[in-house]
């Protein structure tokens, strides 16, 4: 009977001493966090990507609630809705971000791009990026061996066996940049989502003279500048033979498409053209025509209605 | 007991078919492509103009830098384009191309084959001399050769080891040039010996060239200074590392260089090339090529021009069997397959491969099954399948630990794996990032 008596006042005891010593030890080795921190993480999207810089959201959250700015902090997963109410919770502001996606910018699918050689390494881009230049004549095009899409954690893309091109599902895509540096060949880049989703951009990233990349690859940018001259807003620029569409600057105005010579500046999610612009033989000897007058004498205004009513009267 | 390198090491079939084939000038093409980066370093600045007519041995590229290296007109014509041509590597480069018009040599060099013995510059002159003729390390590493030569402040050049080990299978290149080109080699020997101010040289060769061997030591028999040192036939024996623990039993540390353990290490075809720019003022315009396979009618060497593309030389030589599904630039361990045939030769090409289709294409890929062979044969005494895993996984403070710097791409381990996986590929890329992260950490 003692035993026992004597088992259970030592155990107490020993449990009294271990308690005191833990209340103490977590009073004064007090790990002082800012609540916020925990608030910011549960308003963020947990996906733990890594697409903001950070490794992870708390980290993420860290950040936020330690800036003075939040500027240069954004969740691309979350959007601005996140940056919204992270910004609520610490008592801050942030402008509005433009969504962006990740946008594949070549176009070198198998009919556009002969096979030059044949290619059985690794099946991995960044090791036949290091070992050649491609299997087509295209050394800057698509190696199509998808390591942006086992990159990709948001199951935004996959690889479209007829082309032999990545594809990124739109409504998946939450620019969080993996893919963009999975690309060996620096192949993807995140745009502005835009109005209704409807984006233009050049689709070729050859850097070659423009007789060789159209020897290689049908559909790659030449560098030819029509689409330069075209521009009204200064929003292409060309640089190593190859344009590039700023967009921020573009106004999606659809003209640089059709003067292109080789199809190699895309526009996605735009309605189908209007009856005159349709077909593309007919309209382009009307571009030629009126190009001349319209850069020397008329204001932009006038150009507009000067090549609609040309249009209608060459249709008649 | 023959002496090698202690660690790992493998030993394929050597298929020497063109070895004891006399060497033979290759005939000009119409056009040659001259390359300005085909060292390790910084392309070089070109000099020549569209248009402009050049000479034999003309000065048409010129160094950019402290390791880069100058290059000349390997034929005499016009120069018909500067562009992007694609060379072995399989990317575009840029490119002199000029078009051949008769062979017309500068009076400046020396084209006589009369053995000049006296070396009459001083050491500082050799090495300038050795600079402006752009020569760089003709194994096929094409690391600039006078960079060797200057022995860095506070460290003492004791020994020079002249490789002549070509443990690659197929190339024998350096074999034909030790037989033939004896006597110059060892001039050329004595006049790095010179430069660097030392006494005692080694000449490491295999023993499955017992010709040269024999040769080397009939002509070096008054020169006890020059030791040839036959070595047991294992591949990477030609790698600097393995080298240098074969012939003086020494161990480079990880991530220094040669000089430290007091040696320097220069190939034979680099000292034939020395001996050229030194004796006979002529700049580096041409090399020794094998071209080889196993169902190519001629296997045999080739005096080459830098520039020629590769498909002349082939069509010289005795024309592409039908049965070719690969042609390599270089030997079948280091080599690079080619996308284009008119890849120039440059100053690293030191073979030509054909392949047939039998034995062209990889194995498929399978797991691996943790038998450790690539451990065993790793010259480096690197783990490569750990290396391969870190590497897919992209956990490069792991790389850098496991020293996967020091590996020397000789590719035993990809050799010698079962199961067929790309081992090397996948470690070139750790290296590749690792070398990045390294790299911006000094700056």
């Amino acid at each position: 009977m003692s035993l026992l008596v004597i088992t259970i006042i030592s155990l107490c005891a020993i449990g009294v001493v271990a308690a005191i010593i833990l209340y103490v030890a977590s009073k004064k080795f007090h790990v002082i966090e800012d609540p916020r921190i925990d608030k910011v993480e549960e308003a963020l999207p947990a996906a733990n990507c890594g697409g903001c810089g950070f490794p992870g959201c708390r980290a993420f959250a860290e950040a936020t609630v330690k800036a003075d700015d939040l500027g240069d902090l954004y969740c691309p997963v979350g959007g601005s809705d996140t940056m919204a109410k992270v910004a609520s919770i610490l008592g801050q502001e942030v402008e509005d971000k433009k969504r962006q996606i990740a946008v594949l910018r070549c176009n070198g699918a198998c009919e556009h791009r002969p096979k030059t050689n044949i290619y059985d390494g690794a099946t991995s881009c960044s090791v036949a990026s290091l070992t050649y230049g491609g299997d087509t004549g295209c050394e800057y095009g698509c190696l199509g061996m998808g390591e942006c899409v086992d990159a990709c954690n948001f199951n935004a893309m996959y690889m479209d066996e007829s082309t032999g091109l990545p594809v990124v599902i739109e409504d998946n895509c939450v620019a969080c940049n993996a893919c963009v540096e999975a690309c060996p060949k620096d192949l993807l880049e995140l745009r502005n989502v835009g109005p209704k989703s409807r984006r233009i951009f050049v689709s070729c990233r050859n850097e070659a003279k423009g007789a060789i990349a159209k020897k290689s690859c049908e559909v790659a940018c030449i560098g030819c500048s029509k689409c330069f001259k075209e521009c009204k807003f200064d929003a292409i620029t060309i640089a190593n033979n190859l344009a590039y569409i700023d967009d921020d600057k573009c106004v999606l105005c659809r003209k640089c498409v059709p003067v292109c010579p080789t199809n190699a500046i895309h526009e996605l999610n735009f309605p189908p053209r209007r009856e005159p612009r349709k077909d593309k033989a007919p309209a382009k000897p009307k571009i030629e025509n009126i190009e001349k007058p319209i850069v020397l004498k008329k204001p932009k205004e006038e150009v507009k209605d000067n090549q609609s009513t040309n249009d209608i009267k060459k249709e008649e | 007991m023959l002496k090698t390198f202690s660690l790992g090491g493998i030993h394929p079939p050597e298929n020497k078919l063109s070895a004891r084939k006399g060497l033979k000038d290759l005939p000009l093409p119409k056009m040659v492509t001259i390359p300005v980066s085909q060292h390790i370093g910084a392309p070089a600045k070109i000099l020549v103009k569209r248009g402009e007519e050049v000479k034999v041995g003309q000065l048409i590229a010129e160094s950019a830098g402290f390791i880069s290296a100058n290059i000349y007109a390997s034929v005499s014509g016009k120069v018909k384009k500067i562009d992007q041509v694609v060379d072995a590597s399989g990317y575009r480069k840029e490119s002199i191309v000029i078009s051949v018009e008769g062979d017309e040599w500068l009076d400046t060099i020396d084209r006589s084959d009369i053995l000049n013995k006296t070396i009459e510059l001083s050491p500082q002159e050799i090495i300038d001399k050795v600079a402006e003729a752009g020569i760089v390390g003709l194994g096929g590493a094409t690391f600039p050769a006078h960079v060797k030569l200057m022995v860095p402040p506070g460290k003492k050049a004791e020994v020079l080891i002249v490789n002549g080990v070509e443990c690659e299978p197929y190339l024998t290149s350096d074999h034909q040039l030790m037989l033939e080109r004896g006597e110059q080699v060892i001039v050329g020997v004595q006049i790095v010996l010179k430069a660097l101010g030392i006494d005692k040289a080694i000449i490491g060769i295999e023993n499955n060239k017992e010709d040269a061997i024999k040769h080397l030591r009939m002509i070096t028999k008054n020169h006890p200074n020059i030791k040839i040192c036959p070595l047991k036939v294992q591949y990477p024996q030609g790698g600097e590392k393995q080298l240098i623990k074969a012939t003086i039993d020494k161990e480079v540390p990880s991530g220094a260089l040669p000089i430290e353990v007091g040696a320097v290490v220069q190939n034979v075809a680099t000292i034939f090339a020395i001996y050229e720019a030194v004796q006979k003022n002529k700049p580096l315009i041409s090399r020794i090529v094998t071209v080889t396979g196993k169902s190519f009618s001629n296997p045999s060497n080739w005096r080459c021009r830098i520039g020629i593309p590769i498909s002349h030389l082939i069509e010289q030589a005795g024309g592409l069997p039908e049965d070719t599904e690969k042609v390599i630039s270089g030997g079948p361990m280091m080599g690079k397959a080619l996308t284009n045939l008119d890849a120039p030769i440059t100053k690293g090409t030191s073979g030509v491969l054909l392949i047939r289709s039998l034995e062209a294409r990889r194995k498929e890929m399978q797991n691996c099954i943790r038998c450790c062979k690539c451990v065993r044969v790793c010259p480096m005494g690197l783990e490569p399948y750990l290396l391969m895993q870190l590497t897919e996984r992209n956990y490069h403070d792991r790389l850098e630990k496991e020293d996967v710097m020091d590996c020397i791409e000789c590719g035993s381990c990809s050799y010698t794996c079962p199961s067929y996986r790309p081992l090397l590929d996948y470690i070139r890329i750790g290296k590749k990032d690792v070398g990045q992260i390294m790299r911006s950490r000094k700056k």
